[in-house]
């Protein structure tokens, strides 16, 4: 009796075993892409004066612009991260380096996604000394001298977070560093289109946030190797 | 010398023994006054290598410094300096040396050793509170020292503190969390040593001067260390409750010095209705009459010693005495000159630039009395008489360029100039420490029992005189051009053209501190190596010089001197045929 | 010793005079109506300092070298205390009046007497680490400001609110002042953060900026050119490099710059 129990069930667990082992993942070939555009008039962007940085001033031939609201070709909005922040599988971590630079008092990128304990390299490539200020409020808070010629800050966040990222010494430097717990993400470009590539099915939830007009949300289901469209469109003020 | 065993105050006390006892925890005020010595000896020491950084980093801002980089990898990361570090060290250059040095040593550490020898006394009144008072000073160095070691560093608000940025914590920058409220709670416990101290001097010189030594008697040091002593005690007793309530906006909400409206790091700050004006009056009601504890003592210092080698009297003693006395009442009515262009009602600077110059009166009085008892003098040019001399001259230079700051209309251009800064390092590093140099000269050999080598002290003047003119004379220059003070660098278009002026700088003030290193040697060699001193070596008339090198515990050995004369008796041919006669000598040497 | 002394102290006193005199590093040249008051101060101050410094430190040689002469008995100071004293407090008080009447004109002028009624007026905000520069613009009202909507990173620097506010919405904010020559200009100064303060060497003025204070300033500005504002308060680790530019331009070029920023 007992040796028939154990026979069964020994018998079951390695049938469940060879089909578990046997059957393969499925396919993680599906698209999410679209636009994120904007309705309405957006605020026009300032020129931003660098007279107190001659070192910077003189690397733009035209003053750049704040790019708070960065807008393209046919209303077109620029810097908007578009993620995944439901469903799927845990993200791998990622073993590539998120790179931010100081440039021409700039930050590039504008925003720099990257996934939680993703490493993270600060350059500084200007002549004068930035100091770099993450305004981060669920991770640690630090802010960090960097004269010229200085070796680049290694770092990494722990936890999802929007963190706006300042220099102590030059106002006008703002960007944004976008941690999140996922691997499928995008920023869009001029042109506002994006594309998250490589989904496995599932339902899921895609946020787009822009600094300015906040996030919003949208559900898709994935089935099999397909590319859905998803488009955002903000309200935009302008003011 | 009369001997009258019962003297009216008089302290019976027996020798120490035990180690602790003896050179620790020691109630002696002469191992106290050692002991402020050494702390700051210590203290001068760090702040010169401070120096030294900072001006390395503002004429070689691309050098690496590998030691800096190991000592603070976020304050000098591959060994170059970061801008708030710089603002770090410079906060603790002016801190340490302001406060562990220049009030330290011309004052506590003399003062603590001679004062209750020359006026005859055993010890000084409050003999435990002496002891606190060094110790609570020690406690205040170690607190401060520390702010070196915490993770983002020393404050970097300057050793002046402005509120608000001083007050509203970390979000104002690196190092003005926890490094400033080390530096705040270090202050604190600085001035409640200093009021014991001041307490103890005051008792002291009132209630135990020996028979016969009326305060007309006294030396010049001693009546130095008084009036400081009594603008101490009111000085300190302003800063103490500023810095609480410097601590109390920090840690515990309140908004003394911070108004409404601040936005720091994107954050709107928590506070409302406080002043920032109100932490810069506190702050210089201590702080001029601070500058004045740095000096007068060094003053007092020069005044007794200057006759000591010019083998005639002090011209003018009771003008002397008289013009230190007006200069620590006047020095009450003068902080408003650090805050000409403050904000605070334009009015108020023809106010306070009234009093700023008329205390240029005594202290012309002081310096010209001093530079004439110097005509008619058969002059002993050794060692302690060179740095008289330099005194009068680093004094001459720092008071007349305190004529153009005491303006408003010129200070409108040359506030926050190197020309302030050469301003104070004139009068307060250079007098006040040419003063603690010709004091520890002068009284080595009653201290130790052995003399100083002097061909390393003419050395040591020599080089330092020449540096520090090199050094310092040129700032007034930059601040004449505008350089501004307290930058980490200079980008701006006007100030590229001075930095040769500034690499000048650079390398005397490095010769300079290294000429310092002869004079540590010195001290430490002839601790153990000098020859041997006699009672007089160089035939002064104070009382402490009626006693043995060293002085034995009690001071005079069971003897309780009568006082018969003045401090002042040179000169003139004595009955026994030498220059001078002694204080403790029978009156005029009869 | 005493002639070595005697001798050095000379050669120190007389490079460091040598220098002052030639004006080898001097103030530059004012552009300012109120400069020349300030600057004849200097002048003042220098020679009376200048004839001090050489009398004391000369003095001090001389009598050094005096005193080095063994073969000399000793001798009192002619005439004593008294009159040294006397003389002291005489000619140092007639120094410290003279200086403090005259120079109270100059001091009054940039800072006691009122702004012209019709000088142009701009709002400057420090903080920590630019000067910012606030014009009215078209409508010649200045709209409000709210701390809490300082936005840096979207260029609202003084936290104007022109979706609600009218005023705001032709605010021109540089971040260089530019003011237009022989034109009285009133600024008014306010702080975001800390302390800073408002240094034009030039203009031979210097402010404090006060948290919590709004700190009126005018001047005006007699030669077309660029020149630099530097804080001189220290205010956190980029006090070094805080810094503006005023532009002093012709009336016609001035109109045309508020034009071209009000289009932005």
């Amino acid at each position: 009796m007992r040796t028939e129990l154990f026979l069964s069930v020994t018998g079951v667990v390695l049938l469940a075993t060879a089909v578990g082992a046997g059957s393969p993942a499925p396919p993680a070939n599906a698209t999410i892409s679209g636009k994120v555009t904007y309705t309405g008039t957006p605020p026009k962007m300032k020129p931003i004066d660098m007279a107190k940085e001659p070192s910077c001033a003189k690397q733009h031939a035209t003053p750049v612009l704040t790019e708070n609201v960065a807008t393209g070709p046919e209303n077109a909005l620029q810097f908007v991260v578009v993620y995944i922040s439901a469903g799927g599988s845990q993200a791998e971590p990622s073993t590539q380096v998120a790179r931010y630079d100081q440039k021409g008092c700039q930050y590039l990128p504008h925003v720099l996604p990257m996934q939680t304990g993703q490493v993270l390299q600060i350059y500084n490539d200007d002549q004068t000394s930035h100091n770099i200020h993450p305004l981060a409020k669920v991770n640690p808070e630090w802010n960090k001298s960097q004269p010229a010629g200085s070796q680049p800050i290694d770092t990494k966040y722990e936890k999802p977070e929007f963190i706006p990222v300042k220099c102590n010494i030059h106002p006008w430097m703002h960007g944004y560093f976008v941690v999140l717990n996922t691997s499928h993400y995008a920023v869009t470009g001029q042109d506002g289109a994006f594309s998250l590539k490589g989904l496995p099915p599932g339902k899921y939830t895609v946020s787009a946030w822009q600094e300015q007009y906040g996030a919003q949300t949208q559900e898709v289901t994935i089935t099999g190797a397909e590319t859905k469209t998803v488009n955002f469109t903000f309200k935009a003020l302008p003011y | 010398m009369h001997d009258v065993s019962a003297s009216p105050a008089s302290h019976q006390h027996t020798a120490p023994s035990g180690f602790l006892r003896k050179y620790v925890f020691s109630l002696d005020h002469k191992v106290i006054g050692k002991q402020y010595y050494g702390l700051a000896l210590v203290s001068v020491f760090v702040g010169m290598i401070l120096s030294w950084l900072l001006r390395l980093h503002l004429a070689y801002p691309n050098w690496h410094i590998p030691l800096l980089g190991k000592f603070s990898a976020t304050g000098a990361p591959d060994g170059v300096m970061t801008p708030e570090y710089y603002l770090s060290l410079l906060t603790m250059h002016g801190t340490l040396m302001v406060f562990f040095v220049l009030t330290n040593a011309p004052f506590a550490a003399f003062g603590n050793y001679f004062l209750p020898i020359q006026i005859g006394a055993e010890d000084m009144a409050f003999p435990r509170f002496n002891m606190m008072s060094f110790w609570t000073t020690f406690l205040a160095f170690v607190v401060m020292m520390a702010s070196f070691f915490v993770a983002d560093g020393p404050p970097i608000s300057g050793w002046t503190a402005y509120a608000p940025l001083s007050a509203v914590g970390g979000d104002a920058g690196p190092g003005l969390a926890l490094g400033q409220n080390l530096w705040a709670i270090s202050i604190v416990l600085f001035c409640v040593a200093s009021l014991l101290g001041a307490l103890n001097f005051i008792a002291t010189t009132l209630d135990l001067r020996t028979k016969g030594m009326s305060l007309a008697r006294m030396p010049y040091s001693t009546w130095a260390w008084f009036v400081t002593s009594v603008i101490a005690l009111l000085a300190f007793a302003v800063l103490l409750p500023a810095c609480i309530l410097l601590i109390l906006d920090r840690v515990a909400g309140t908004s003394f010095f911070i108004p409404a409206g601040l936005i720091l790091s994107d954050k709107l700050q928590p506070h409302s209705g406080g002043s920032p004006l109100l932490w810069q009056h506190l702050f210089w009601f201590f702080g001029h009459p601070e500058v004045y504890i740095a000096i007068l003592p060094s003053i007092g210092i020069i005044a007794t010693i200057l006759p000591v080698f010019t083998r005639k009297p002090l011209l003018g003693p009771r003008a002397l005495v008289g013009s230190m006395i007006a200069i620590g009442f006047l020095s009450y009515m003068v902080w408003g000159h650090h805050m000409f262009v403050s904000g605070m009602n334009p009015f108020s600077a023809n106010l306070f630039s009234v009093p700023t110059l008329i205390i240029t009166i005594p202290a012309t009085i002081m310096t010209l009395l001093l530079t004439a008892s110097v005509y008619g003098g058969r002059m002993r040019f050794d060692t302690p008489a060179l740095f008289c001399l330099g005194f009068i001259s680093v004094f001459i230079s720092g008071g007349i360029s305190g004529f153009y700051l005491a303006q408003p209309s010129l200070d409108t251009y040359l506030h926050a100039t190197y020309f302030v800064v050469a301003h104070f390092h004139f009068v307060m590093a250079l007098a006040s420490l040419f003063g603690v140099f010709a004091g520890t000269y002068f009284w080595f050999p009653k201290m130790f029992g052995r003399m100083m080598n002097e061909t390393l002290g003419k050395w040591h003047f020599w080089l330092t005189f020449l540096g520090v003119y090199c050094v310092f004379m040129p700032m007034h220059y930059l601040g004449l051009v505008g350089n501004v003070r307290r930058y980490s660098a200079f980008v701006d278009d006007y100030l590229a053209p001075l930095i040769p002026v500034h690499k000048f700088i650079t390398i005397a003030a490095l010769l300079t501190g290294a000429a310092q290193l002869i004079f540590f040697f010195n001290l430490f060699w002839s601790r153990f190596r000098g020859s041997i001193a006699s009672v007089n070596p160089w035939e002064a008339t104070s009382l402490e010089w009626s006693t043995t090198s060293p002085p034995p515990f009690d001071n005079f050995g069971g003897h309780h001197l009568v006082v018969e004369n003045g401090p002042n008796e040179f000169g003139a041919e004595a009955p026994d045929g030498t220059d001078f006669v002694m204080q403790a000598a029978p009156r005029k040497g009869a | 010793m005493g002639r070595v002394f005697a001798i050095v102290l000379t050669l120190i006193t007389l490079v460091s005079v040598a220098f002052f005199v030639m004006h080898t590093w001097w103030l530059p040249p004012d552009i300012s109506t109120t400069g020349p008051a300030v600057d004849h101060q200097f002048e003042e101050t220098l020679i009376g300092t200048g004839v001090l410094f050489l009398a004391g430190q000369l003095l001090l040689g001389w009598f050094a070298w005096n005193a080095s002469d063994k073969t000399k008995k000793v001798r009192p100071f002619p005439g004593g205390a008294t009159p040294l004293v006397t003389a002291a407090i005489v000619l140092v008080g007639i120094e410290v009046f003279t200086l403090t009447f005259v120079g109270s004109k100059a001091w009054g002028a940039i800072y006691l007497a009122p702004a012209d009624p019709l000088a142009l007026k701009i709002d400057v905000q420090a903080e920590q680490f630019a000067f910012y520069f606030r014009y009215a613009g078209p409508d010649g009202k200045f709209g409000s400001v709210h701390p809490e909507k300082i936005d840096d990173g979207s260029g609202n620097y003084f936290g104007l609110d022109p979706a609600n506010d009218e005023a705001a919405r032709d605010d021109i904010v540089a971040a260089s002042l530019v003011v237009p020559i022989n034109t009285p200009v009133a600024l008014t100064l306010h702080s975001k953060d800390v302390g800073h303060s408002f240094y034009v060497r030039e203009l031979r003025v210097q402010q404090d900026f006060v948290p919590g204070l709004d700190i009126p300033l005018h001047f005006t500005a007699t030669q077309i050119g660029k020149y630099e504002i530097v804080c001189t308060q220290l205010c956190g680790l980029g006090h070094y490099n805080m810094k503006a530019y005023l532009e002093v331009m012709s009336a016609e070029d001035f109109q045309q710059w508020l034009k071209t920023q009000a289009g932005q």
